[in-house]
């Protein structure tokens, strides 16, 4: 077991080392010049002395490598430098909105337990009937129903038609602003876990353990209520953790579309600005947190189930 | 094949890809209007006998923006499942079968890749790269060969250490005989599964940065887009965006549909684990 986190945890260094590279080239992908481009003004293009002393401050004269290297000493000591637009550091701009996206998605996430656990059960015990049919269309609704879209749709009804609900914006971050994003972050995690449910709650009423339950007589609602949904809960819960990376792949959209401060819009506004250190900053980041989750996702599966636990790493 | 048409999820999702690769094929033939064609007189009408689906702001024809839309997005669902394909399964190979040093190197590739949440990446790479259906286009390869270089090195280690795979060896079959005689025929399932559920993913994705301004770029009609035009006449005419978004998601629904019913099909252990 030990030996296993072990592996685990060292094979998260090359990953690391390749997703640094991979964030720090993103200056370098774009096409021209970053410090032409972000001197340029209304007056026309800036002047080459403007250029070179841009550039010479931001340490872009260097050769790449050493720029990489420089930039990756100072990222390991927590610098990840400062903003190219707002001249403010990174680090404190990804904190900042990191919380905000760590609130919508604890939100989000509660909204689809909420959700999908009832239904996935309701599912399993009414297989094959239309109620199955109804969870299962809705589940495959769900992870199909592109979020800026649905954001779209629930703006229109809440907001805009009903007035109950803000259209967007962070609004101190209170619960009125949150309600609507939060549905429309956690709509296809709510889908893949209902589905999970489902399936996982299906396949222990098939075990023999459940057999012997009914044979000794127990009522239904203790053989499906102790014995099958307790067991089949273990696959759900370690699938939440992975929930959510889910969810972080959704904020970039729905944070943006409803105005909300996380990571996913701030990633998409230093792109609109090419304000490539926080792209740098934000991407290594997002990739850093999506990482631990996923090891620790691993650990508590390997845990859980100790069948996985001799086999190999990769 | 009975049993596939019998299967109500391949039957429902097929019939849709079927009717979608037909509107996208005769797309001038279905559309009413030409999709580009500006017309301030007709702006933002709604949905009428002339314009089914309504106009845009610049009075184009929506409903012919969709029947046209729908080659873009099928074309680079296609393509992207294609490339990624190419990719996973030449790496996934070279993996699976040879090991050693290739497999360690390839699978901390894929480890890398994986590091990052595809949403991001689709969308730093696709945001950096510039604009274009080109860029966008390789942005999603690059999230989504790692899937399948790991789908295709996982069955091949499970498949190469089978008795036939033994046998043919034995009998001095060479590497190549082997990997497309024995082993292929015997991870085509699984690849076939993710393949169909990737297309949906990938137009998803696809029309989601499109939305944002980094995928395919106006005039040219495409799902994501149109509803980024429609954003600012929402409250005035919102079947500017209920139309487009519904195209995409019926697109997806059909492949998940396709590739659930595959997967009931084509999946033993699948079959076994959730009778139906």
């Amino acid at each position: 077991m030990l030996g296993y986190i072990f592996k685990r945890v060292l094979l998260i260094i090359p990953a690391l080392l390749f997703v640094s590279m991979v964030s720090f080239s993103m200056a370098y992908l774009a096409p021209g010049d970053p410090a032409e481009i972000l001197l340029m003004s209304p007056e026309g293009s800036p002047s080459p002395e403007a250029i070179d002393a841009f550039r010479v401050r931001m340490g872009l004269d260097q050769p790449i490598h050493i720029q990489y290297l420089r930039w990756l000493e100072k990222v390991l000591h927590g610098d990840l430098g400062y903003s190219f637009i707002s001249e403010r550091p990174v680090a404190d701009a990804i904190t900042n909105s990191f919380k905000a996206t760590l609130k919508l998605s604890l939100v989000s996430m509660i909204v689809s337990i909420v959700v999908s656990i009832p239904l996935g059960i309701l599912a399993a015990i009414k297989h094959n009937t239309m109620i199955d049919d109804l969870c299962r269309l809705g589940a495959l609704i769900g992870v199909s129903i592109p979020n800026f879209w649905q954001a779209f749709l629930l703006i229109l009804l809440f907001s805009v038609h009903l007035d109950w609900l803000p259209v967007a914006g962070y609004g101190g971050g209170d619960i009125e602003h949150m309600i609507l994003p939060a549905i429309t972050l956690g709509t296809s995690s709510a889908a893949v876990t209902t589905r999970l449910m489902r399936s996982s709650l299906l396949e222990a009423l098939s075990q023999d353990y459940i057999i012997t339950a009914r044979a000794k007589g127990l009522p239904e609602r203790i053989v499906i209520g102790k014995h099958a949904i307790k067991n089949a809960l273990i696959p759900v819960v370690t699938m939440l953790g992975l929930n959510l990376g889910f969810l972080l792949n959704g904020a970039v959209v729905t944070e943006w579309v409803f105005g909300w401060p996380g990571i996913g819009d701030l990633v998409v506004d230093s792109i609109y600005q090419r304000d490539f250190t926080m792209i740098q900053g934000s991407i290594l980041f997002i990739a850093v947190i999506f990482v631990t989750l996923n090891l620790l996702v691993d650990i508590s599966y390997t845990y859980l189930n100790p069948r996985i636990r001799y086999e190999s790493v990769d | 094949m009975r049993a596939w048409i019998k299967n109500r999820n391949i039957f429902i999702g097929s019939s849709i890809t079927v009717a979608l690769i037909f509107i996208a094929a005769f797309a001038p033939q279905v559309a009413p209007h030409d999709p580009t064609e500006i017309n301030p007189m007709v702006r933002l009408q709604p949905p009428s006998k002339e314009y089914p689906f309504g106009t845009d702001h610049m009075g184009r024809c929506i409903l012919s923006r969709i029947v046209f839309g729908s080659r873009i997005s099928l074309l680079v669902g296609v393509v992207v499942i294609s490339g990624s394909l190419l990719i996973g399964i030449v790496l996934g190979t070279i993996s699976g079968y040879f090991g050693g040093l290739a497999d360690d190197l390839i699978m901390r590739l894929v480890d890398g890749f994986l590091a990052i949440p595809s949403m991001f990446l689709a969308l730093a790479l696709a945001g950096t790269l510039g604009p274009g259906m080109f860029n966008l286009m390789m942005a999603l390869i690059a999230v989504e060969w790692t899937s399948y270089a790991r789908v295709v090195r996982g069955s091949i280690l499970t498949v190469k250490e089978q008795e036939f795979v033994e046998a043919a060896r034995g009998l001095g079959a060479s590497d190549l005989y082997i990997l497309v005689h024995h082993i292929m025929p015997n991870i085509l399932s699984p690849i076939i599964v993710i393949a169909t559920l990737g297309i949906g993913y990938a137009i998803l994705a696809a029309a989601g940065l499109s939305f944002l301004g980094f995928g395919v770029q106006p005039p040219t009609p495409e799902w994501g887009s149109m509803l980024d035009d429609g954003r600012l006449f929402m409250r005035k005419a919102p079947y500017i965006m209920i139309f487009p978004g519904l195209a995409i998601m019926i697109t997806v629904l059909a492949f998940n549909f396709l590739g659930d019913g595959l997967r009931d099909e084509l999946d033993p252990r699948f079959r076994k684990e959730i009778p139906h």
